[in-house]
């Protein structure tokens, strides 16, 4: 048992695993958060508040905390191994044709990484009270934040980076999988490409709209 | 042509290692590269010098002993070709060449050009092959075979255990090798018998012989000699889950 817990392959299913369940979790997020485009805060705080009462979701939130941490831990852990299997580097680097963001996982995952403990900031721990602010209406400090034109660039910089990351992330969760063929391999390249275009158009639309327009 | 070489000199396992640099006049655009390196030799040989090491055997693409990496790249710049098959005519005239082993972990240098394998040979001990009685080659066709199984065996056999995939990858990955040899196996009837024990051991020795894990960029796919796709990763991912999970 210990020869399977503790096999490569199983530490990348389980990453592929939970980074699917993330990214389950996405489209969720984003329709919440179209909410913000509507002048009335009430639907928006709403759908706040029954995210964070409702025990369903209390026990989901749980679960994605979870599941951030350890698709992080067994991200930087893995990527660790990788560095030193090289062992002496090459003087001229290898330039094979390859998925592109692949190469870049720990930094565009790092950077995520980053925007989430401020995105925490502004909500999570105000909810939990270790930062000043209203839990009940983060319509309005969603609406303040994005008045801020530098909180505006970092907020689309860092979905940006979000759409590098899951340019590979998608497909390549399938095939860790094992769900990859000649045939279902162009399948999720081709979704994946989608998903990771339209999911982070879809959150910088948002403080754009609000920033333009309010 | 004219060629400069770029070539990585370390005379054992310890020693540090460098780049010497050795210019070649009338090489044909006929030679192999290997002929290339043995043109070189041969020069060095007459100037009293310590030849280059490097390793070869068949020298038709089908032994597996000659990888190098040329260039920035397992056997050169191209594709679906080992160095031995590699001609020079993919080089111009005043081109500089730099010649390196493959670097990795789980495989040492020792000596110029040549590394040390033995870690492949290593996994295909602990299962990469089925126990049969010897004796006569029983009759073809008592065992039915699915063609298209068949075929995909075959497209997975043929991987010639090279190492470029490892070479290329960015982690100094062995996925598609055993990717490759668990596949050809556990594809045919002979093979599924012991398919559950034999993935679990060469995946075990894979990761303790210090190979980096796949992070499906698909490096290896584009420099195997062989072509031998990515869809043997899926299919050693899916037969390892499959074996510890029944
Ligand atoms: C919304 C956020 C995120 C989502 C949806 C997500 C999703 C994924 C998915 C699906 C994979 C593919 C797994 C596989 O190749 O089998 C992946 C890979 C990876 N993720 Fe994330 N991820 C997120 C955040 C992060 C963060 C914060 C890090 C922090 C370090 C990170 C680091 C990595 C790394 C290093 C890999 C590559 C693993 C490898 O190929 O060895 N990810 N991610
Ligand atoms: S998979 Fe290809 S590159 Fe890797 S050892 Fe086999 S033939 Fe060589
Ligand atoms: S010498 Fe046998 S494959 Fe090149």
């Amino acid at each position: 048992m210990s020869r399977f817990l503790g096999s490569s392959i199983t530490k990348k299913i389980t990453m592929a695993l939970l980074g699917l369940f993330l990214i389950l979790f996405l489209p969720v997020h984003l329709g919440i958060n179209f909410l913000l485009l509507k002048s009335d805060p009430e639907p928006f705080n709403k759908a706040a508040h029954f995210m964070a009462t409702f025990w369903l979701i209390k026990g989901f939130e749980v679960l994605l905390l979870a599941s951030f941490l350890l698709h992080i831990f067994y991200g930087i852990f893995l990527q660790i191994q990788n560095w030193l299997a090289r062992g002496k580097q090459y003087k001229i680097t290898n330039y094979s044709q390859t998925s592109f963001f692949s190469k870049f996982m720990i930094w565009t995952g790092l950077i995520i990484f980053i925007f989430l403990i401020i995105h925490f900031m502004n909500f999570y721990f105000i909810k939990i009270g270790w930062v000043q602010g209203d839990p009940e209406n983060f319509y309005g400090v969603a609406h303040q934040l994005f008045k801020i034109p530098a909180y505006i660039i970092l907020y689309i910089f860092s979905f940006l980076i979000l759409g590098f990351h899951l340019a590979h992330a998608f497909w390549s969760a399938f095939q860790t999988l094992g769900w990859n063929t000649t045939v279902l391999s162009l399948v999720f390249k081709g979704l994946g490409t989608l998903f990771a275009i339209l999911i982070p158009l879809g959150f910088t639309i948002i403080p754009l709209v609000i920033f333009f327009t309010k | 042509m004219n060629i400069t070489l770029k070539i990585w000199r370390q005379k054992n396992e310890h020693a540090k290692g460098k780049f010497v640099t050795y210019k070649l006049d009338d090489v044909s655009k006929e030679m192999t590269f290997l002929e290339m390196l043995d043109y070189l030799n041969e020069k060095l040989i007459k100037e009293g010098n310590d030849p280059v090491a490097f390793d070869s055997d068949c020298r038709e693409g089908i032994c597996g002993m000659c990888g190098l990496y040329i260039n920035g790249r397992p056997n050169g710049p191209k594709k679906g070709v080992t160095a031995c098959q590699l001609s020079m005519s993919v080089f111009k005239d005043g081109d500089t060449i730099t010649v390196e082993p493959w670097r990795a972990k789980a495989f040492p240098v020792i000596k110029d050009l040549i590394v040390n394998r033995n870690a492949f040979d290593k996994i295909i001990q602990v299962g990469g092959y089925i126990s049969v009685t010897t004796g006569s080659a029983p009759e073809a066709n008592s065992i039915p075979v699915k063609k298209e199984n068949a075929e995909r065996a075959f497209d997975s056999g043929i991987c010639i255990g090279c190492g470029a995939c490892v070479a290329a990858c960015k982690n100094a990955s062995a996925m598609l090798f055993i990717g490759a040899k668990v596949s050809q196996l556990a594809l045919l009837p002979q093979g599924r018998v012991e398919a559950k024990e034999r993935v679990k051991t060469m995946v075990a020795k894979m990761d303790e012989l210090g190979f980096g894990n796949c992070s499906n960029t698909g490096a290896c796919e584009a420099e195997c000699p062989k072509e031998i796709k990515l869809t043997n990763i899926a299919r050693l991912n899916r037969e390892f889950y499959k074996a510890n999970l029944s």
